[in-house]
């Protein structure tokens, strides 16, 4: 199998993990706040629906619209609490720098013909291809959006300015929803390539290595 | 839907539970003042959330046991005081031009025009009760005498949707100067001659846009919009607007509401 990925330009650091502690434990936290999150945003948008859709009440958090609410703006703390550290750390320590860039277009396009005929190695779980950086990039940059949009939906008067940045109330409903299927999109992406990838890297995200 | 108060019901609730036709003011005065003494019930998720998208923790009962109850029930306290926090009593809802009001005005009309109480305006009586000095019911014929402002603004129903509409009134603080309402006290409750009822903190009830509401779009409130007089208040959510108020009382103790007491988050701001 070719390898695609990278041209010989980071060397793994034998002692450190693929992923440190603070992105393990902020991973799992994130992902049961975002799981969270998604099923009881469902159960509110089933209340007054933006498309000719609803979401089946088996895969909604809440029971009803009060439920879901109350889920929704428990989980919001812990949502953004441990966004911020997840941001925070990711900046200070530099590993957003290391990991997430630079990304090339031309990598990217590159990286993504490869994966999309299977042929895109993962040797190296600490070293990202484009189209991981881009998706990773992607999804951090979705998580400020979705976080600022709701709060220009639960605070459209004291954060009137906000809101209307996203053109308004009812506008920044929609915005709100699609990031939400961005992120819902990356989440399906993100667990079957979790899963099917040889070396699992489902398992450093637990152990570190 | 519309831009009722009460814009959900509980599973299994039955939609026809607040049909009171002719409302005996007597009688809701006694109703009202047992409302204001009880301490506040709380059924909080009695119908149990549902473990939907958590389905994989069902069974160590972390979803839908009372200790996610309790737990969820502090954090919306929590947010209640979050948001007093936020709240900034000069910061103004955007108001809105003539030509964006929303037309018709969304309203299930059919079963909630059947609801709607019928109040009789010449026996109508807003009862006061609570720290004021003045505690004199007032009729109908004295409410419409009181300075009047129009307001054009944006209803944000809990269910997500939105509506812009035109509301005229008396400035709550206003009336509240009136009737010699003691403004340090730490709430401001409405009854309603159907059954319901919300309360607001004091902040809110002095902001400038917070209003006693008799007309809507120019005409006397319809008996869908709340006749005879509903209270508008476009910081805060549409169930926290209460049509049909027959009581109004300012107090200390913390007295929920009708959907707040099963599970709505009480300060509900935006």
């Amino acid at each position: 199998m070719a390898n695609a990925t990278h041209g010989g330009a980071a060397i793994a650091r034998p002692m450190e993990p693929v992923h440190p502690a603070y992105v393990r434990v902020t991973h799992w936290i994130n992902a049961v706040a975002i799981v969270a999150m998604i099923g009881s945003g469902w159960e509110i948008y089933n209340a007054s629906p933006l498309f000719p859709f609803v979401f089946p009440k088996s895969i909604t958090l809440g029971g009803w619209l009060a439920g879901a609410l109350l889920w929704h703006f428990a989980a919001m703390w812990l949502l953004v609490a441990n966004g911020l550290v997840y941001v925070i750390l990711g900046l200070v320590t530099g590993r957003f720098r290391r990991r997430l860039l630079p990304l090339r277009p031309a990598d990217f396009i590159r990286d993504l013909r490869a994966a999309l005929s299977g042929r895109l190695a993962y040797d190296d779980l600490s070293v990202y291809n484009a189209v991981q950086k881009a998706l990773y990039i992607g999804v951090i940059l979705a998580g400020i959006l979705i976080v600022v949009s709701g709060l220009s939906i639960w605070k459209p008067v004291q954060l009137r300015e906000l809101t209307a940045l996203f053109g308004g109330y009812d506008t920044a409903r929609f915005v709100h929803f699609f990031t939400m299927a961005a992120i819902v999109v990356f989440l399906a992406v993100h667990v079957v390539m979790a899963i099917i990838v040889p070396k699992s890297r489902l398992w450093a995200m637990i152990r570190g290595r | 839907m519309g831009d009722d108060p009460r814009p959900l019901r509980r599973p299994g609730r039955s939609r026809s539970r607040t049909s009171v036709p002719g409302v005996d003011a007597g009688l809701l005065a006694k109703d009202a003042a047992k409302l204001l003494r009880e301490p506040t019930r709380r059924h909080f998720l009695r119908a149990g959330a549902s473990v939907g998208a958590l389905a994989f923790l069902s069974g160590c009962d972390i979803i839908d046991g009372p200790s996610a109850e309790n737990a969820l029930r502090i954090v919306s306290r929590f947010n209640d005081r979050v948001q007093a926090w936020l709240f900034n009593p000069n910061r103004l809802a955007p108001t809105y031009p003539e030509s964006a009001i929303t037309r018709p005005f969304p309203f299930n009309a059919y079963y909630r025009e059947e609801e709607a109480p019928d109040i009789d305006e010449d026996n109508y009586k807003l009862l006061i009760d609570g720290l004021v000095d003045d505690k004199r019911p007032w009729a109908l014929d004295r409410l419409y005498v009181l300075p009047q402002e129009t307001q054009i603004t944006r209803l944000v129903c809990v269910e997500g949707w939105s509506a812009i509409g035109k509301w005229t009134g008396t400035p709550l603080r206003e009336f509240l100067r009136r009737i010699g309402a003691d403004t340090r006290a730490k709430y401001v409750h409405f009854v309603c001659a159907e059954g319901y009822s919300s309360s607001i903190d004091m902040a809110t009830a002095l902001h400038p846009q917070t209003q006693l509401t008799f007309k809507y779009d120019g005409e006397i409130l319809p008996p869908k919009y709340g006749f005879p007089m509903r209270v508008r208040i476009p910081t805060k959510l549409g169930f926290k607007n209460p049509k049909h108020v027959i009581g109004l009382a300012v107090l200390n103790n913390y007295t929920g509401g009708y959907w707040e007491d099963q599970g709505y988050n009480w300060f509900s701001g935006l």
